[in-house]
């Protein structure tokens, strides 16, 4: 009997223990990487300086965090009031990928007690010198759309009000920097015109990079929308993500139209029927991550299920994915010491627990601060 | 102050490693330990610790068999460099006499310059933990020996003259002299000169280039179009976004007011 009570109810949930150890670990692997440099945990080399952390951690964690200024710039901005409900979840999914995005430079960094140095030496010829800005005040300006909800739960009314009085403002700079972040992650493969593959290098990347991130914002959104509601056993907002849905084709359809216009106004399209590595990633992007995800978008059908809606949004996450590793990593030569890189386990170890750390800190924070807005049509649903 | 540059002949050199040893002593460099890689070529590329390789590379000369090709590894000390365009922190700088230096208590240890570098040089500190701190490293240009007076060590030692350090508008006259003299020895082209927009290190010799080990590159600066992008388009982006996210906000407030909606702009 108390056995079957035990099961019904265990005192930590086995999932607790996993997202445990994953945290643990990952911390573990960092401290050995302060303790003995970056080659006691990876794989990383003079050929190869940059990994797995910045093709995933920084360009696709940046990239997946922009749901935040999506969702923000079409309430607060663009008059998109219904969609107010998706806000909070998508601002703390946001702050805590920004977040998750610094623990990653904190560890990749050969000098990350030294990361203020951006603030005082100044090479604005540097695209890193502008992701670096980007990171530190869009993070900030997360903090503060974030801080209602942590003011509410303290019941401190006066700076929630101050913030509420700069909530425009704040939505403003917020697009404008997480505009200038998303694209500068993609500029900052622009220095490579002899090395990055002809397919893959242009002087658009970082309009690339922005198109993709925002239509990655919604896709977010509704994996986000559609896992808390599971975990947490609220109601999804299908109507809503539905609606936001609605916007992604016509952001993957510029999309598409700047790949193919890129490579059509170099004259390099014959190079799309070459058929290698590079241009089958090529293909496998705009046809299966962008066409597709467009146009399944685009049927009410899709937009009016759940399972379609996810499905859809996955395949749009899985071509910013794929096109960040492209231009990160694969589609780059490093032809003149014929290396190679496969990241090492601790690798994915500290990655795997960043995201750990990522999962905690929301599933707490939905627990305890007012991350769901109920549903309804009621003004006090608006009210925080 | 005059621009100084190091030439580099491949057709005298020996493949004597004496430079890559007087790199080494000068600079006070711990050895690696290696590998023996089937070639050699040891170690197998530039490092913290291995400012200066000589490649050893086996070019076909169809009936006449296989001929040792040396090619030069280390830093060129680009015109324009990629490198310094690339750091953030303005950690690595061009001097006005012509080498690429930086400031190694500046560097956060990003690793762009390695990114952006066409040539493979900047290399990071591996083993080297949070106290040790890990920076970036590279050839000098021994640019303490060039301002007591003396030419960089790989140039002083170098005992077939395969090496010769001096301005760098004469090294191209004397490289493009000796091409002249010996069409029948030389490539006709001085690498170097144009590529990337002209590097400190020239280079002449009888294989093509890339049998040297040397990338083929255009005569653009690498960082042309990031550096547009980031004085040009940036602040041009910056400024739409603003203004153009505001208006949007104004229209669409001023609609929903004429639409005599409340706007319940409020925050969460």
């Amino acid at each position: 009997m108390n056995m079957g009570i035990a099961l019904r109810r265990p005192p930590i949930a086995p999932a607790a223990v996993v997202l445990g150890a994953l945290m643990l670990l990952g911390f573990v692997v960092a401290l050995i990487r302060y303790a003995s440099g970056l080659g006691a945990i990876s794989n990383l080399n003079d050929n190869y300086g940059w990994g797995l952390w910045i093709s995933f951690d920084l360009l696709c964690g940046v990239a997946l965090a922009s749901g935040a200024f999506v969702t923000t710039s079409i309430v607060v901005l663009f008059g998109g009031e219904r969609y107010r409900p998706l806000i909070r979840p998508a601002i703390l999914t946001g702050f805590l990928g920004y977040l998750m995005v610094i623990l990653a430079l904190l560890v990749d960094l050969g000098r990350p007690e030294r990361i203020w140095y951006l603030i005082i030496f100044w090479n604005h010829h540097s695209v890193m010198f502008e992701v670096g800005w980007c990171v530190m005040l869009y993070t900030f300006v997360l903090a503060l759309e974030f801080s209602p909800l942590v003011f509410t739960r303290l019941g401190l009314q006066p700076p929630h009000r101050l913030i509420h009085a700069f909530i425009v403002p704040l939505a403003v700079a917020g697009a404008t920097l997480s505009t200038l972040h998303q694209s500068s992650l993609g500029s900052l493969y622009t220095i490579l015109p002899d090395q990055l593959d002809k397919i893959w290098y242009t002087p658009l990347l970082p309009l690339m990079f922005w198109l993709t991130a925002v239509a990655v914002g919604p896709a977010m959104v509704i994996l986000e929308s559609t896992i808390s509601s599971r975990v947490f056993r609220r109601g999804l907002e299908l109507d809503l993500l539905g609606g936001l849905a609605r916007w992604i084709p016509f952001i993957l359809a510029a999309y598409i139209l700047v790949k193919f216009g890129d490579l059509a106004g170099s004259g390099e399209l014959d190079l799309l029927v070459d058929w290698n590595l590079e241009s089958g990633l090529f293909w496998l992007e705009v046809m299966g991550f962008a066409f597709l995800p467009m146009v399944l978008f685009s049927l009410p059908a899709v937009r009016q299920s759940n399972a379609w809606l996810l499905f859809s949004a996955l395949l749009v996450i899985s071509g910013v994915i794929l096109s960040r590793f492209a231009v990160s990593l694969i589609a780059i030569g490093r032809p003149e010491f014929a290396a190679s890189y496969v990241p090492h386990p601790l690798e994915f170890a500290v990655t795997i627990g960043i995201i750990a750390w990522g999962v905690a800190v929301f599933w707490f924070a939905a627990r305890y601060l007012p991350l769901f807005v109920k549903h309804t049509h009621s003004p006090a649903g608006e009210q925080a | 102050m005059a621009k100084m540059a190091i030439l580099f002949d491949a057709f005298r050199c020996t493949g004597c490693r004496g430079c890559q040893v007087a790199c080494k002593q000068w600079n006070d460099l711990p050895a690696e330990e290696t590998r023996n890689t089937g070639s050699y070529q040891n170690p197998p590329r530039v490092s913290a610790d291995t400012w200066l390789v000589m490649q050893f590379r086996e070019v076909d000369n169809g009936d006449d068999g296989l001929a040792w090709a040396f090619g030069r590894h280390a830093c060129m000390h680009c015109v324009h460099p990629a490198c310094v365009s690339a750091c953030p922190v303005g950690a690595l700088y061009k001097t006005d006499e012509g080498p690429v230096l930086y400031h190694n208590d500046r560097c956060i240890g990003c690793r762009y310059c390695m990114l952006a570098c066409p040539f493979e040089i900047p290399t990071f500190q591996w083993n080297e933990g949070l106290f040790e701190g890990a920076e970036i490293k590279k050839c000098t240009f021994c640019i303490d020996r060039l301002s007591a007076g003396m030419e960089p060590a790989c140039v002083h030692t170098c005992p077939s003259g395969a090496l010769m350090f001096g301005e760098r508008d004469e090294l191209i006259s004397v490289a493009e002299a000796r091409i002249q003299e010996h069409p029948e020895r030389y490539i006709d082209h001085v690498y170097g000169k144009d590529e990337a927009g002209g590097t400190s290190l020239l280079y002449i010799s009888p294989v093509p280039f890339q049998e040297l080990g040397l990338p083929e590159l255009g005569t653009e600066p690498i960082q042309e179009k990031s550096e547009d992008i980031m004085t040009k388009a940036t602040p041009a982006v910056l400024v739409t976004m603003l203004v153009g996210l505001s208006g949007i906000y104004w229209v669409v407030k001023r609609r929903q007011e004429m639409m005599g909606k409340k706007t319940g702009a409020r925050g969460r």
